[in-house]
């Protein structure tokens, strides 16, 4: 196989800037399905990383690791678009902020 | 039989044991089948005991167990049976189930129904526990048994903040007298050795000549304790106030049986109390100063359970000038009839509140003769045995009390014919006083209509004691191997005359005043004086009053006083300090999601960033 060979720390870096970008998303945004949107990045950056260290150390683990956040993923939005959908009909609203009754 | 004697406070322990743990759960046709039926059970035993005792009478001791061994000290878990024993256990069980009886259907309507035959029963079992008592331990027992009953008894309303007072006064005041006898109870063992009571009086015997400062100060100390349950002069206060429990509860622990254990306790050591004549001569002046003030008071109250609770006063003020003047048998006949009669009374009195509305004001009764027949009859028998007529029980009791009064010679004196005279005085006001309550209540014109008429299990028990406060007085007692043999009585015709007749003249001035009221005392109770003095009198001469202004003012001012010194004032800073901080935690749970994902992010940053810092 020809080509560029992409160095391992760039690709920790893309994989720490996509990262960032999900968590910022998470912190920031009030739309619960944003939010949803922002954890799927997170996860994703993290196979990313996997995967490149992986193809860096020439093992299969990191893509299998792929695979199971892959299913962690799927599962985890499934759940949370339940959840999305409970907001909606209780609150009338996808703010997250307004889903704040075990404030203590 | 006689070996199955351990039965008879069990039952009762056990109906009440079984009725705490369900809680209420029991249905109520169950509650009153135990609750009334183990005290009817303890009661065949003690008649079937009684008869086999009485075939032999020979007192014996009972073992059940070791209670415990602290170095010389080893109290038994033991019963002593003798004829006093008996009498006592045959009053408690036998008007205990008589009331517990009359208790199914008084308490009917109440919510806690099965909470009140727990109480009754625990007590019905403590207070067997004490007059069986082998030693003064298990005899302190018992007794600490009664008054914690009491306690719950008398605030068994306690959604009333009023009924919780009167319940802790009588809990309180009682201990006043408590601390004397379990100080009186120290002094003894470590004089004597072992508090068994019966080696322990042969030992006061012989270490104590008669006189003995020692054993003056022994009996003094029992004294204080018997002061306190009996409600004697001056620990006599908490028993008005204890009427604010239910009425059968007023019958049985503050008319029959828990307020005589003072008569029972001074009865059982009396070796003791011989040994101390000055001691002695006090029991009766003790009794006998309680006995008129209590007799004025109940001459001027309302409500119709206070002047029973002032005469009961007054009743054990007999009993207590019988035991100080020597009369040991006739002190106990006293407290059987008493227990007879003001059980009946007061059963009576709970008919009739529980026919009026819950009226309590005997002027807002009145006519009541043609409309409680039943009731009528009853609380006449009891007011005719209470003021002693002629040939009813409380005559032939209180005739011996008197008479033995009459013929007391030492320690000092001549002092007897006081004594009988101040006895007399009481009965003749015991005579008005029990004959204005009928008087004003059954005569007259109605106030209020009664609601409902006594069901049978209210007056079969009436019925039952009304006999028991007639034929009561022809029962002999065999007490004479337990007590000192007394002399037979040699007084002229002429002081039993005046024994006799001064309760009919009672009787015949309360016809006049409260009847008739055709003898002109208006003049004299109306003026100035005479209302300042029945004032004083209402409020039972100012004790309450005297008491709040020299202990509990001053304690309560002194205790509010010390609530913020320096001691508390640290513990308490502790405690706000973590209010404070729970304060601050609790702001920061918002309940915001975002919130929680933002601090856990500034917080694993952190723990990394210290993690690379250490390393």
């Amino acid at each position: 196989m020809e080509g560029v060979v992409i160095p391992l720390n760039h690709v920790l870096i893309v994989a720490a800037l996509l990262f960032i970008t999900g968590l910022a998303g998470l912190m920031f945004r009030r739309n619960v399905i944003f939010i949803l949107m922002a954890l799927e990045v997170m996860l994703n950056s993290a196979g990313l990383a996997f995967v490149a260290a992986g193809t860096a150390w020439a093992e299969a683990d990191g893509q299998v690791i792929f695979m199971l956040i892959l299913a962690v993923a799927a599962a985890e939005v499934s759940v949370g678009l339940g959840l999305v959908l409970q907001i909606q009909r209780r609150f009338k609203t996808l703010d997250m902020d307004a889903a704040r009754r075990l404030q203590g | 039989m006689l070996q199955a004697i351990w039965l008879i406070p069990l039952f009762p322990f056990v109906s009440s044991v079984l009725l705490m743990v369900t809680a209420g759960r029991m249905p109520r046709t169950m509650v009153a089948l135990l609750g009334a039926g183990s005290v009817g059970l303890s009661a065949l035993v003690v008649l079937g005991a009684g008869l086999e005792f009485m075939r032999a009478p020979e007192p014996f001791t009972l073992t059940l167990w070791h209670w415990m061994q602290v170095d010389g000290f080893n109290p038994e878990f033991a019963f002593y049976f003798d004829q006093l024993t008996l009498v006592m256990m045959s009053v408690i069980t036998g008007v205990g189930f008589l009331i517990h009886l009359y208790s199914t259907e008084f308490m009917q309507d109440d919510r806690d129904y099965s909470r009140y035959f727990a109480y009754m029963n625990m007590f019905v079992a403590a207070m067997l526990i004490l007059v069986m008592a082998d030693n003064l331990l298990l005899l302190f027992l018992g007794w600490e048994g009664v008054g914690v009953c009491s306690y719950l008894l008398v605030g068994f309303w306690y959604e009333d903040p009023a009924n919780g007072a009167a319940s802790r006064k009588a809990f309180v005041v009682t201990r006043v007298g408590d601390a004397a006898m379990a100080l009186g109870l120290f002094l003894l063992f470590t004089e004597l050795g072992t508090l068994t009571i019966q080696p322990m009086l042969e030992a006061a015997n012989q270490t104590w000549a008669s006189g003995d400062t020692l054993a003056a100060l022994a009996a003094l100390l029992l004294l204080g304790g018997a002061v306190g349950k009996s409600a004697q002069l001056p620990l006599h206060t908490w028993l008005p106030d204890a009427m604010a429990g239910p009425t059968p509860v007023s019958a049985l622990i503050h008319a029959a049986t828990m307020v005589t254990a003072g008569v029972y306790l001074i009865a059982r050591t009396h070796g003791l109390f011989l040994l101390a004549p000055d001691v002695l001569l006090l029991v009766a002046l003790v009794g006998l100063i309680t006995l008129l003030l209590a007799a004025f008071t109940a001459l001027n109250q309302h409500d119709i359970k206070r002047i029973l609770a002032y005469s009961t006063i007054s009743q054990i003020g007999y009993m207590f000038l019988a035991l100080g003047v020597g009369a040991w048998s006739a002190g106990i006949f006293h407290l059987m009839t008493h227990a007879f009669f003001k059980a009946l009374l007061f059963l009576a009195a709970g008919a009739i509140i529980h026919c009026l509305h819950h009226e309590h004001d005997i002027f807002k009764m009145g006519g009541l003769r043609k409309k409680l027949p039943v009731v009528f009859w009853s609380f006449m028998i009891g007011a005719a045995a209470l003021a002693a007529l002629p040939f009813t029980a409380g005559f032939f009791s209180k005739d011996q009390i008197l008479l033995s009064a009459f013929e007391l010679h030492a320690p000092i004196a001549g002092i007897g014919p006081w004594l009988w005279a101040g006895g007399l005085l009481g009965a003749l006001l015991t005579a008005i006083y029990s004959f204005r309550l009928v008087f004003i209540v059954f005569f007259g014109a109605a106030q209020t209509e009664p609601d409902k008429q006594p069901g049978w299990r209210m007056a079969g028990p009436l019925s039952l004691l009304c006999v028991l406060s007639i034929i009561g007085g022809w029962f002999v007692l065999p007490l004479s191997s337990v007590f000192p043999a007394a002399d037979g009585h040699h007084v002229s015709g002429l002081v039993e005359g005046i024994s006799i007749g001064v309760p009919l003249l009672g009787v015949a001035f309360a016809w006049l005043i409260y009847y008739r009221r055709s003898l002109p005392v208006t003049g004299i109770t109306e003026s100035d004086s005479g209302v300042a003095l029945r004032g004083y009198w209402y409020r039972g001469w100012d004790f309450d009053r005297l008491y709040d202004s020299l202990l509990v003012n001053p304690f309560v001012a002194v205790s509010s006083a010390l609530k913020s010194e320096w001691v508390d004032a640290i513990y308490h800073s502790v405690v706000r300090f973590c209010q404070a901080l729970h304060r601050g935690l609790s702001q920061s749970q918002t309940g915001k999601m975002r919130w929680y994902a933002t601090s856990m992010v500034f917080g694993l940053i952190a723990l990394i960033t210290l993690l690379g810092w250490v390393y």
